[in-house]
């Protein structure tokens, strides 16, 4: 009796479906990721348990990097499109005498970090194209009584975009005074309700008090 | 070339050409393909920063004749952000004579239980009121259950009235930390006022109390 010969295929699975869906998904994240441009500074925010998402439209945002530099940062979101970045610039320009030519505020506008550079320097700060040169002119906005830029690029930003909300992201490690510094800036513009970036830490407070 | 001879070679014969296999390897294309999605999916979830919302009194400008609130001693709790990562406590009012700093940290078992034993009541009533809602006892939907417990903080009377301030040499970490603590315990009233020269001396004194060893050093 012949033995049934067993055909020596490899049992394949179609895979088509299974490659649709997942370019499917694929289209689908790529299609929604927002990218962020690399921040200027890098910050380490503390941790919290706040689950609030931050918002994406109407944001400035006030870094305090570990180095205690501050920068300064506003809508780098949808908002984009109202082009508030280089009507800030031009205040700010207008009111140090620096006039900005059209190239200077496209150029800020498509920029969307944070900026850390002393509005006199922000020419030479544009026009390089080194990063290197660009670290090196990042000293980080004044904030001294006696020039400061801080407190004139918070004025602008909220007379071009009345809606804006402050977000303050500041490193760990920084010295609370300085913190404190830019929180009395922000009142004094009559800032009251900030909003501090953190990273999101899970705390459960089961604690049953003992009597 | 070798191609092309043997394809030659078998021109003679009846030629039956091999019944192709259509069908192409997808394997490696899955692999990427998972892996990019698995890549993109965590950026998407992860790359979104959380915002922890805090509201300052308005400052009151030096040419305005307004007093500050009032409020009742007996409430109030006042916290001192020390340096590396400590934290002071007193109840009441500071006198520089009879007040001592109490030291404790940011550990479950630190700041948050102090802050526990005086919110007790309030962190009680919503403790009962989240499970009666979840018990059925008390019917709220869904959405309203977050402004009935804010409701709830609002009219606390008796829980404590913290006041928190921040020596020269505490980290921002440490501040926001605080903060976190406030809305772990869930205490209604808390806001933030600058240090005053009695605490700064007592913080002073506290440190120093804690490392005899360089008195002085720390000024």
């Amino acid at each position: 009796m012949p033995k049934i010969k067993l055909g020596h295929k490899s049992p394949r699975i179609d895979m088509t479906p299974m490659v649709d869906l997942f370019t499917l998904l694929l289209t689908f994240f790529i299609l929604t990721a927002t990218f962020r441009p690399q921040e200027s500074a890098t910050v380490d925010t503390p941790f919290s348990v706040s689950e609030k998402p931050m918002m994406d439209a109407n944001v400035m945002t006030v870094l305090i990097a570990k180095d205690n530099k501050i920068y300064f940062n506003v809508d780098n979101g949808p908002d984009t499109i109202l082009k508030f970045r280089p009507k800030i610039l031009a205040e700010m320009g207008k009111r140090y005498n620096i006039e900005f030519t059209a190239d200077e505020l496209r150029l800020f506008e498509k920029t969307g970090t944070s900026v850390g550079v002393p509005i006199q320097d922000m020419k030479k700060y544009l026009a390089s194209r080194d990063s290197d040169e660009k670290t090196a002119l990042e000293k980080g906005i004044p904030i001294d009584s006696v020039d400061n830029q801080l407190a004139l690029w918070i004025l602008f930003a909220r007379q071009v975009n009345p809606a804006v909300q402050t977000m303050i992201k500041g490193d760990a490690d920084v010295p609370f005074p300085v913190v404190r510094e830019v929180l009395d800036i922000l009142q004094d513009k009559n800032v009251n309700r900030f909003n501090l970036i953190t990273s999101l830490r899970v705390v459960e407070v089961t604690e049953e008090i003992t009597e | 070339m070798a191609d092309i001879q043997v394809e030659e070679k078998s021109k003679g014969g009846k030629k039956k050409p091999k019944k192709g296999d259509a069908r192409v390897d997808m394997t490696p294309m899955v692999d990427l393909m998972s892996l990019l999605i698995t890549f993109f999916m965590l950026t998407a979830a992860f790359s979104k920063p959380k915002v922890m919302e805090i509201v300052l009194p308005e400052k009151i400008k030096k040419d305005e004749k307004v007093e500050p609130p009032k409020i009742a001693e007996s409430r109030t709790l006042n916290i001192i952000l020390g340096p590396e990562d400590v934290v002071y406590w007193y109840p009441g009012k500071a006198d520089p004579d009879v007040t001592v700093l109490q030291e404790t940290d940011f550990s479950p078992t630190g700041i948050r239980q102090v802050l526990l034993e005086r919110n007790r009541a309030l962190f009680r009533k919503i403790d009962q009121f989240e499970k009666d809602v979840i018990s059925g006892k008390i019917d709220i939907r869904q959405d309203s259950l977050r402004s009935a417990i804010s409701q709830l903080k609002k009219d606390d009377d008796t829980g404590p009235i913290v006041l928190i301030k921040a020596y020269k040499t505490s980290k921002y970490k440490n501040f926001v930390d605080i903060i976190d603590e406030m809305s772990i315990v869930g205490i209604a009233r808390y806001t933030f006022t600058d240090i005053d020269w009695i605490e700064e001396k007592l913080v002073v004194d506290a440190i120093n109390r804690a490392a005899p060893v360089a008195p002085g050093s720390v000024q």
